[in-house]
């Protein structure tokens, strides 16, 4: 079958316009790509094996961070305590590995705290019909000052280090290095496969739209709304725990102060994936080029040597550019139905 | 005023000519006439999509028009946006009401403009100048300082008409006015609508109800497909001849009834009661019947549905489904024992707006188009082309997004996600409000035909015609609670809203 015909069937079933739509993110992913590809000196520098490893490490945390945080936009919410999970659950696994344990139980421990803060946020706002805003904001706060408290407010760094923690986010120090990207990438990416799977074609992420959608119509068709927010907030807990422990990785220690205003990096690289706030609207492989797209211009920048106020300044344009071709493109549709129907 | 018009006798207050509108490729207006007196009042009928809305925004100044003039007055009019439209005085009142509900009545009345120097708002002033407007529609009584959010539809309705007589309109438009009124309230805005008229106001009265145009117009144009197809005067023209104008063909038969036998009981409500309302009813389903239940707004229909449904909370009574005890339900166990309900505001709880059709008709039973636990979307489409053709529903494509069509069709899609989940009980709360006389047609056509196949309907309207001409029996809903359910042969309209009123008690009748 080629590529054409491939193509034409997408479009068949999701409509050209949302076919256009989720296409986008990758649109721009090379739009970028190509901008720098005309510059000489990122054309030798950025375009390498070897960077491109560094900015998928650095993609890491934040792309496991918005494959939860997508859930719960989608579902119409918003979860500001992630970067707090992260320092929280960066610092948890600092003290597991503190106390001896392996690699399984260190993982799923971690993402067992970050989980259980989640259901929390999904419980409270539920159970006293609460604004997601509001909720996450006082756990952003709760997590933070817990995670500080745990570490009595510095680094925890474990005197034996474990090394199978250590080198996910850096295989260089691996004595067997079959693969050229550390495991935590790949990881990642596995779970970007699967959670694209999970919100886009079981039932459960049905539901995720619905709700995102209309809470009202979502629970005149029968879809348990409460237990599947309680469900969506826990799950993003879980992959903001699992970031955690990429961020321990990152560091080798764990870190209380770490991770600030990561949510905000996490939610742009969601909305520049095609998600919308109102809820409704969304995709995981989106949210995935978004937060890459980030590290990308990140990175080129740094290759640049361009002051750390000029990447700012660019990832906020491409965010407003990113949400605003919503808003654009029939505007520029318009000018050209006026042009053609005044020749 | 009235010297105005009878100097300019022969002058129409506002003449449409010939007005055109095209948005790219589809044709919204190809010619429409139109001419008001002052002081008309002129029904402008049409179905959903004929151009009734388009002509709408072309007076108000959202679109402006590719051919054809207007004229008011005498003068040429071309609002450019709906502000200059007000200020040249027509105005509209929409089907969706646009108040803000924080805001009190008097603050609705005046807001864009309130009497004021340097800015600051004379609260005086505008007190004397919302309380004047309220007296205008005759309704001195309503509190000026009552938050928009504490009154009733047909408040704010009046609210709104209040507002737009602020601006001393020549032209008032009114958007299907009654579609969320109650028969009372009806009668009663066709007072205040008699009095603009006494004024000199000119109205140009939009609505599908066919019997209300003629309680209320004294002329009509009728619109098919962007153009005006005719136009006279109301007691000349039969409800048939006008039908006939909207469609283009005519329509057999628009509530047919097959012969059906009513098999076993499959709902029983005995003493159900909500925590505000309803205060008692009981009803016996049954299979193969179309139980129709009527009442004023605020009589407890609805929230009788929602109760039964599990969307509100039952304070009393029991509630059984195929003989089943189902008294504290939730939708997901009514909708697994086969019970489904169609919301009245398909907008806000009915439908997911900006999800495609297929997902829509499909939400509540997503197993069918489901292989090893993962949706298919192939399934999806191919299960909803089913009933997008059983329903007649036009729209580009199954990934259409609901928000998009029009009315009539947004409520087969809500029909047709009942139809999907094949629900054996259905309760449908007014599964007509606000669409087009061809889609209503079918509608009714569709649940005498589940009817006939031993489905059971619960059919709630404010339409007497519709109940009467459809159901086998009818219940009467006042003030929480359910008359007796009598077959149809034992009621009349007027039997029905005396029930309705509260004065079908046996004195009441004597007296």
């Amino acid at each position: 079958m080629s590529l054409s015909t491939l193509f034409n069937r997408r479009i068949n079933r999701l409509g050209s316009r949302d076919f256009l739509k989720a296409i986008r993110p990758f649109v721009g992913l090379f739009v970028v790509l190509l901008l720098f590809a005309m510059d000489a000196e990122l054309r030798s520098l950025f375009f390498k094996g070897s960077n491109f490893k560094m900015i998928l490490t650095q993609t890491v945390i934040v792309a496991i961070g918005a494959m939860g945080m997508t859930l719960v936009i989608v579902s119409g919410g918003i979860d500001l305590s992630a970067g707090s999970v992260v320092a929280l659950c960066s610092v948890v696994t600092a003290k597991l590995i503190e106390q001896g344990h392996g690699f399984a139980v260190v993982l799923l421990l971690t993402v067992l705290a970050g989980g259980l803060v989640g259901l929390a946020n999904g419980g409270i706002i539920t159970a006293f019909r609460m604004m997601p805003f509001i909720v996450t904001l006082g756990m952003m706060g709760i997590a933070r000052g817990i995670s500080k408290w745990l570490a009595n407010n510095q680094t925890v760094n474990p005197e034996q280090p474990l090394e199978s923690v250590n080198s996910l986010m850096d295989n260089s120090q691996s004595p067997l290095t079959f693969s050229p990207l550390p495991d935590g990438v790949w990881l990642a990416l596995g779970l970007a496969v699967l959670m694209a799977v999970v919100l886009r074609s079981t039932v459960f992420g049905r539901y995720v739209f619905a709700i995102g959608s209309n809470e009202d119509t979502a629970r005149l068709c029968g879809i348990r709304v409460n237990f599947n927010k309680v469900v969506i907030y826990a799950l993003a807990g879980a992959f903001f725990g699992l970031a955690g422990v990429m961020q321990f990785s990152r560091l080798t220690q764990g870190d209380p102060s770490v991770a600030i205003g990561l949510e905000l990096q996490i939610i742009a690289a969601v909305v520049i994936g095609g998600a919308s706030l109102s809820g409704g609207a969304g995709s995981i492989p989106g949210s995935v080029i978004g937060a890459f797209m980030m590290a990308c211009l990140a990175n080129g920048s740094g290759i640049k040597d361009w002051p750390n106020y000029m990447q700012e300044i660019i990832i906020g344009v491409v965010i407003i550019l990113a949400v605003g071709m919503d808003k654009v493109e029939p505007f520029i549709q318009r000018l050209f139905k006026r042009q053609s129907s005044s020749n | 005023m009235p010297e105005d018009s009878s100097s300019n006798a022969a002058l129409p207050r506002l003449r449409i000519d010939r007005v055109a509108k095209r948005f790219g490729p589809t044709v919204a207006l190809d010619g429409v006439s139109l001419e008001v007196a002052a002081g008309e009042v002129h029904a402008l009928i049409g179905e959903n999509g004929a151009g009734k809305s388009t002509l709408m925004k072309v007076l108000s100044g959202a679109h402006r028009p590719d051919g054809g003039s207007l004229t008011l007055d005498g003068r040429p009019f071309e609002p450019s946006d709906p502000l200059h439209a007000r200020n040249s005085g027509v105005a509209m009142i929409y089907q969706e009401l646009n108040l803000s509900p924080d805001l009190s009545v008097e603050e609705n009345i005046l807001l864009g403009r309130e009497p004021a120097v340097l800015g600051w708002i004379n609260r005086g002033e505008r007190r004397r100048l919302a309380k004047r407007a309220l007296e205008e529609i005759g309704q001195a009584q309503m509190s000026l300082d009552a938050p928009i959010h504490s009154l009733t539809i047909a408040q704010q309705q009046l609210v709104e008409i209040a507002r737009a007589l602020v601006g001393e309109p020549r032209v008032l438009i009114m958007d299907e006015p009654t579609s969320s009124l109650t028969r009372v309230d009806t009668e009663n805005l066709f007072g205040v609508i008699e009095r603009m008229s006494q004024r000199g106001v000119s109205v140009i009265y939009i609505s599908h109800f066919l019997e209300e145009c003629q309680r209320v117009a004294s002329r009509y144009t009728v619109l098919r497909d962007g153009e005006s197809v005719g136009t006279g005067a109301m007691v000349e023209a039969s409800l048939e001849q006008i039908i006939q104008l909207m469609v283009g063909r005519e329509i057999d038969e628009i509530y047919p009834r097959t012969s059906r036998s009513a098999g076993e009981s499959v709902l029983e409500l005995s003493s159900v009661a909500g925590l505000a309302k309803p205060s008692c009813v009981n009803l016996t389903l049954h299979a193969g019947e179309i139980l129709g239940v009527f009442g004023l707004v605020g009589a407890g229909r609805s929230e009788t549905l929602r109760a039964v449904f599990g969307l509100d909370r039952l304070a009393n009574g029991s509630v059984s489904v195929f003989s089943q005890e189902a008294t504290h339900s939730t939708p997901a166990k009514c909708l697994a024992n086969g019970v489904g309900l169609l919301s009245e505001n398909r907008k806000e709880e009915g439908l997911l707006l900006n999800r495609s059709i297929a997902d829509n008709l499909t939400l509540t039973r997503l197993d069918p188009v489901s292989r090893l636990g993962l949706v298919s979307d192939a399934a999806q489409v191919a299960a909803s082309e089913k009933w997008m053709a059983k329903l007649d529903v036009k729209a580009s494509g199954a990934a259409q997004p609901v928000g998009e069509l029009s009315g009539g069709n947004q409520q087969k899609i809500a029909l047709g996600r009942l139809l999907h989940h094949d629900a054996r009980i259905l309760l449908l709360d007014e599964p007509t409000r606000g669409i087009d006389v061809g889609s209503k047609a079918q509608i009714y056509r569709l649940m005498n035909e589940l009817a006939g196949q031993g489905k059971a309907v619960v059919f709630v309207s404010s339409y007497l015609p519709e109940l009467l001409g459809v159901c086998d029996r009818i219940g009467v809903m006042c003030r929480g609670e359910l008359s007796e359910v009598r077959p149809i042969a034992y009621w009349s309209e007027q039997e029905i809203i005396r029930t309705a009123i509260g004065q079908a008690e046996p004195r009441e009748v004597a007296a």
